[in-house]
């Protein structure tokens, strides 16, 4: 019997991981930094001030730099679907690839036309027409995130489908729920406003390094304030949204949850972490404790409200999720060892039905379709090995979502206290702050992955929720394959990317345009 | 409508945008003649200039098609992408290049210098059209693949579609048809091009070249394609009975494809004259710039019909060379009508998304 080699999936993974990692480290720019541009714009064209159009044109120059590259990684995503993940695009390509294909053919679109109008078409189209071409610019690229987004939601919750044995894959049967699923409006949400957030965190850092030089004061304490409201307004709706998020996780993910908190034994009013050390080499089973040490949040029970909205309730552990039975609206949970059989029997089903079809067996095809049925929820627990199988990445996913959360409390503070002290002018003189705004901006690009490692990483070993592991997704090519392109990426990645950066950098120290100076300081 | 008329639409809206997608090729054709038409550093950077404006439509067009493709036609997304690897990340690895050396060409810091940039514009002028008409080719000429939907069962190996070649989708080349293919798109996109910057640029230099390069390109891409069409008329094809679903080989299958549908006959010869009336009134008569016009509306005219009799009339248009059975065909492959009908209310936007980008253009370059 065939095989899949297992390191063709862990290649595939590394893989399309790589590449995702490197996408979004340009897409939260483009959203967030044109965002931005956008805001700073509009002021120029409603008060005609000058040094609005030249502080509008060096981050849009910026802007620029950032959005090649986040096409060009883009778009591997999109064939790694199928070149990498074949059987995932068969399998749910009838409902993921609706919002991809919207995506295309709408908000790429926009994209494409309108930021020509943006680089070229400040002496060729009105500033009004330009003005709305950079917010359709923008606009775009946010209809592009939500179309994704709302597909990666679908694979984390997969709603408004059903399962076709005729075709074997899973088919939309409605598609509000799969574009309004609530998983999907807190991830669009959470994904965009946080980006905003990392936008603001580089125009914050970029300013703050013009300072620092005492180059571009004006310029620089302008784009500060802006980026400070943005900032503040993105972080405290990120921090809204992702509570709405962990609450969907709860509910959809319960192992997602359990990783995210390191949560092996759980229990009814379970504390929320603030940060904790994990115990090397901690297996769920063991009587090892979980941590080295932990500091939970001050609010009592706060796991447990987060979860369900109830201080006293329940939250499951890794243990509990992997053994079962404890109570669920639905009655008591299956064990992991139960799933996987009641996957077998599905797919066992699956396989019973096609012979029946074939044989032109109708009463045997009812029959199989009534044990498949009953049993595709728990589909593909029947692709896994072991109840272990089913545990994600616990320290990946801990650590992420934790580093996360407190990078998310950093920039709660940091912009309210930045723009009280810009406010006046004091930020000019004040190096430690500066320096604090410059370091943010990585920083702000480690949360911002951290969020996506959680996502991704702690939905594992799931390519759809509970139906599609990523062992039953893959290709059927060999290791060596993959093996070879994800060493002609990574050369490339690193490559583009150092570009990238040596381009970014050289821009920033040229600084906006001269000719426009003399405007500005008559102006300020 | 049924789903059968759901699954024509979209094989026909894949068809548009691949059309499109051919037509848009004048960029690649263009980035691989900057180093012909543009000796002097001035005339480069005119003609780097021109097309660097454009690059983002072709470049969107393609990931449309491919969205578009996934969406409506996911069998073939899984079989063709999954199967023939190294085709698709060749394609993928020119298109990357070619959108960061755009942006990254003329700016300080660049780390590689502008001439790898412009190294790798033209690396994608000569691989893109080449790779994409080779595995349009495949669409007749079939490729080696099996598909095993039962094999979702399989614990051990659940992949529903397999390539039975270990070249994955290299050995495409072997078959000197697709070859043919690759090469007239080739040709075809270095015309667009000259007929492009001819349209675009004011400059008399570049007129003259480019004016030549049409001529020496012409006469190459018509040899390719009249060849590929001849021989296609001529070739069996395989087709599904639309009752049993069965497939079977049909001599001159294509043949019969145009016959049976003599309005895309029309369509063809219609673009067939289109382009031949845009290459040689640009060709002979210096005062005419806008060859661009008719003879790319010629090119979606002629590449659409030729995607249309791939896959209308109950063709197999992926014939599978290692199992007849597995061939895909519009109704073996689709989406299901729920799907496609939801995907049909969306589509109905591309209309005016269309018509504002005209219109954007018009304005950008009216100036």
């Amino acid at each position: 019997m065939n095989q899949i080699d297992m390191s063709l999936i862990d290649w595939s993974r590394a893989q399309f991981a790589l590449t995702a990692i490197v996408h979004w480290l340009f897409v939260p720019l483009t959203l967030g930094l044109g965002l931005i541009v956008c805001i700073m714009e509009s002021i120029y064209v409603k008060t005609g001030a000058e040094k609005w159009l030249r502080t509008t044109k060096f981050w849009m120059k910026l802007f620029g730099i950032n959005f090649a590259i986040g096409v060009a990684t883009g778009i591997i995503l999109e064939f790694e679907f199928g070149t990498n993940w074949s059987n995932y695009s068969w399998f749910v390509g009838d409902i993921f690839g609706a919002p991809l294909a919207i995506e295309g053919i709408v908000a790429f679109f926009l994209e494409a036309t309108f930021i020509a109008v943006m680089f070229f078409g400040w002496d060729k189209v009105s500033k009004k027409f330009h003005l709305a071409s950079t917010w359709l610019t923008v606009g775009g690229a946010t209809l592009s995130a939500l179309w994704i987004l709302i597909a990666n939601a679908w694979m984390q919750y997969p709603a408004g489908m059903s399962f076709n044995p005729d075709t074997v894959r899973s088919e939309m049967t409605d598609f509000w729920a799969v574009a309004l699923s609530p998983v999907a409006t807190n991830k669009f949400f959470h994904t965009v406003i946080s980006s905003w957030t990392l936008g603001a965190a580089f125009v914050l850092g970029v300013s703050a390094w013009f300072l620092l030089k005492k180059r571009e004061r004006t310029f620089s304490l302008d784009s500060i304030k802006i980026a400070c409201i943005v900032g503040f307004v993105g972080v405290v709706c990120s921090w809204v949204t992702g509570d709405g998020s962990a609450h969907q996780v709860a509910q959809k993910q319960p192992m997602k949850l359990a990783a995210m908190e390191g949560l092996y034994e759980g229990g009814t009013g379970v504390d929320l972490l603030a940060m904790g050390v994990l115990t090397p080499g901690k297996q769920y089973g063991d009587s090892k404790d979980p941590f080295i040490f932990k500091i939970p949040v001050p609010i009592p029970n706060f796991l447990s409200y987060l979860a369900n909205r109830q201080f006293d309730s329940y939250v499951p552990g890794i243990n509990n999720l992997v053994n079962g039975g404890y109570d669920t609206p639905q009655g008591k949970a299956l064990s992991i060892e139960e799933k996987i059989e009641r996957g077998k029997l599905a797919i066992g089903a699956l396989a019973d039905y096609s012979r029946a079809k074939k044989a032109n067996n109708e009463p045997a095809k009812v029959e199989a379709k009534k044990i498949l049925d009953e049993n595709f929820a728990h589909f593909g627990y029947g692709y896994l090995k072991s109840p272990a199988d089913a545990i994600p990445n616990v320290p990946l996913v801990f650590y992420s979502f934790h580093i996360m959360v407190i990078l998310g409390g950093f920039f709660l503070i940091l912009f309210p206290v930045v723009w009280f002290y810009s406010k006046k002018d004091k930020i000019s003189k004040m190096k430690w702050l500066q320096w604090i705004c410059i370091l943010s901006v990585p920083l702000a690009y480690v949360t911002s992955q951290a969020g996506w490692v959680v996502a991704e990483v702690g939905r594992q070993p799931w390519a759809i929720q509970d139906i599609l592991p990523v062992n039953a997704a893959i290709s059927n090519i060999n290791a060596a394959s993959v093996q070879l392109t994800f060493f002609v990426f990574l050369i490339l990645f690193a490559v583009l990317i150092t570009a990238e950066l040596k381009i970014m950098f050289k821009q920033i120290k040229i600084g906006p345009e001269n000719k426009d100076v003399k405007n500005e300081e008559k102006l300020s | 409508m049924d789903y059968s008329f759901y699954q024509h639409y979209w094989w026909l809206l894949v068809s548009v945008l691949g059309a499109l997608l051919v037509f848009l090729l004048f960029v690649q054709g263009g980035q691989s003649l900057i180093y012909q038409l543009g000796k002097k550093e001035q005339d480069l950077q005119l003609l780097l200039g021109s097309i660097g404006k454009k690059w983002e439509l072709t470049f969107t067009t393609l990931v449309t098609f491919g969205g578009a493709f996934f969406a409506s036609f996911p069998l073939f997304y899984s079989t063709s992408f999954g199967g023939a690897y190294w085709v698709w990340m060749l394609i993928l690895f020119s298109f990357v290049i070619q959108a960061v050396s755009y942006e990254y060409m003329h700016k300080k810091g660049n780390l590689l210098g502008s001439r790898t940039y412009k190294a790798f514009l033209f690396t994608n002028g000569l691989l893109a059209p080449i790779l994409l008409g080779a595995a349009v080719s495949t669409l007749f000429y079939g490729a080696e693949f099996i598909v095993r939907k039962d094999n979702i069962t399989d614990f051990g190996m659940p992949v529903i579609s397999s390539w039975t070649n270990p070249l994955h989708g290299l050995e495409a080349v072997g078959n000197i048809m697709n070859v043919v293919l690759g090469l007239a798109i080739f040709f075809l996109s270095r015309c667009l091009g000259s007929l492009y910057f001819i349209n675009n640029i004011d400059n008399k230099e570049i007129h003259q070249g480019a004016r030549k390069q049409l001529l020496y390109n012409a006469i190459p891409f018509l040899v390719c394609f009249l060849l590929y069409v001849i021989v296609l008329l001529f070739k069996s094809g395989y087709t599904e009975d639309p009752v049993t679903k069965v497939i079977s080989e049909e001599p001159y299958k294509y043949l019969h494809n145009l016959l049976a549908m003599p309005w895309l006959l029309a369509i063809l010869l219609i673009g067939v004259v289109l382009v031949l009336f845009g290459f040689v009134k640009t060709y002979l008569q210096p005062k005419y710039i806008r060859g661009i016009w008719p003879a790319g509306i010629g090119v979606v005219l002629t590449v659409l019909v030729v995607l249309l009799i791939a896959g209308y009339n109950h063709t197999a248009y992926y014939p599978s060379l290692s199992d007849m059975q597995s061939s895909l065909t519009i109704t073996n492959s689709c989406s299901s009508l729920f799907t496609l009908k939801a995907m049909s209310i969306v589509s109905i936007f591309i209309v005016p998304v269309l018509g504002y980008i005209a219109y954007v253009w018009r304005v950008m370059d009216k100036k």
